[in-house]
């Protein structure tokens, strides 16, 4: 699939110890394997994004598992606090084992 | 003839219910409690999970819903009126500001949003919420 886009919003710049929020939008049609083809009357395959990850330099911060009920084009907003300059990696794995990714760095002082 | 905001809205409201016959079994409140009890291993206490949902979501497709628990290191969702419970789970760790997140979820009608929080102790904690759906999310 082409369509296929994440989107972050992380600030440049933080405070060590700051609580900062973090957005993330990812396209996605989040196919749930429960809706019919209008035409043929079969199901549609099940094709999700099973698995949103955020690493800070490395590390595991955040991570999400996620199920058909997920809406389309999934949405995640969470908070972290960092004590030091790095770049935060955002991974979302899709069933068929494809992995979207996408990097920002953070200056923290 | 001329279409009514009032006939538009009968018109949903029909197209709603046809949908819903066509949806196999909602999810039953033993498939809640046996996901509940698998997450949590046994059924946790009610309070200290803060479930943020619009009270009337017009479209089921893609609805707002925050949850927040102090001191919880994974909060799991489940959508109690959905042809199957689960919705996801969030995993919060010592980088986590707080543990709060936020997310857009399906609803396929009106029904309860559930949402377990597991506590750094090993205690668990749940908080239902209602959610009143016009247009469902799934199916169709």
């Amino acid at each position: 699939m082409a369509n296929i886009k994440p989107r972050v919003k992380v600030p440049k710049k933080a405070k060590a110890g700051e609580a900062i929020t973090i957005k993330t939008l990812i396209s996605h049609p989040m196919e749930s394997g429960q809706r019919k083809d209008r035409k043929t009357g079969k199901l549609i395959p099940r094709k999700i994004i099973n698995k949103f990850v955020a690493k800070y330099n490395g590390t595991d911060v955040f991570w999400m598992d996620m199920e058909p009920a997920v809406a389309a084009n999934p949405y995640v907003e969470f908070s972290v606090k960092l004590t030091e300059s790095g770049t935060m990696r955002f991974e979302w794995t899709d069933d068929d084992g494809s992995v979207y990714d996408i990097e920002k760095k953070i200056s923290v002082a | 003839m001329q279409m009514t905001r009032r006939d538009m809205f009968a018109l949903a409201a029909g197209l709603a219910a046809v949908g819903l016959i066509q949806v196999p079994a909602n999810a039953s409140e033993d498939a809640v409690e046996a996901a509940i009890k698998k997450f949590a291993g046994g059924m946790p206490e009610t309070g200290g999970v803060e479930i943020g949902a619009p009270e009337i979501a017009e479209n089921g497709n893609t609805v707002p819903i925050e949850v927040a628990a102090a001191g919880a290191t994974e909060i799991m969702i489940l959508a109690a009126g959905n042809p199957s419970p689960g919705v996801g789970t969030f995993h919060f760790t010592k980088a986590s500001a707080e543990s709060r997140a936020s997310t857009r979820i399906r609803l396929a009608g009106t029904q309860d949003i559930v949402a377990v929080a597991k506590m750094a102790d090993g205690s668990t904690k749940m908080a239902r919420r209602e959610v009143k759906v016009t247009i469902g999310g799934c199916g169709g």
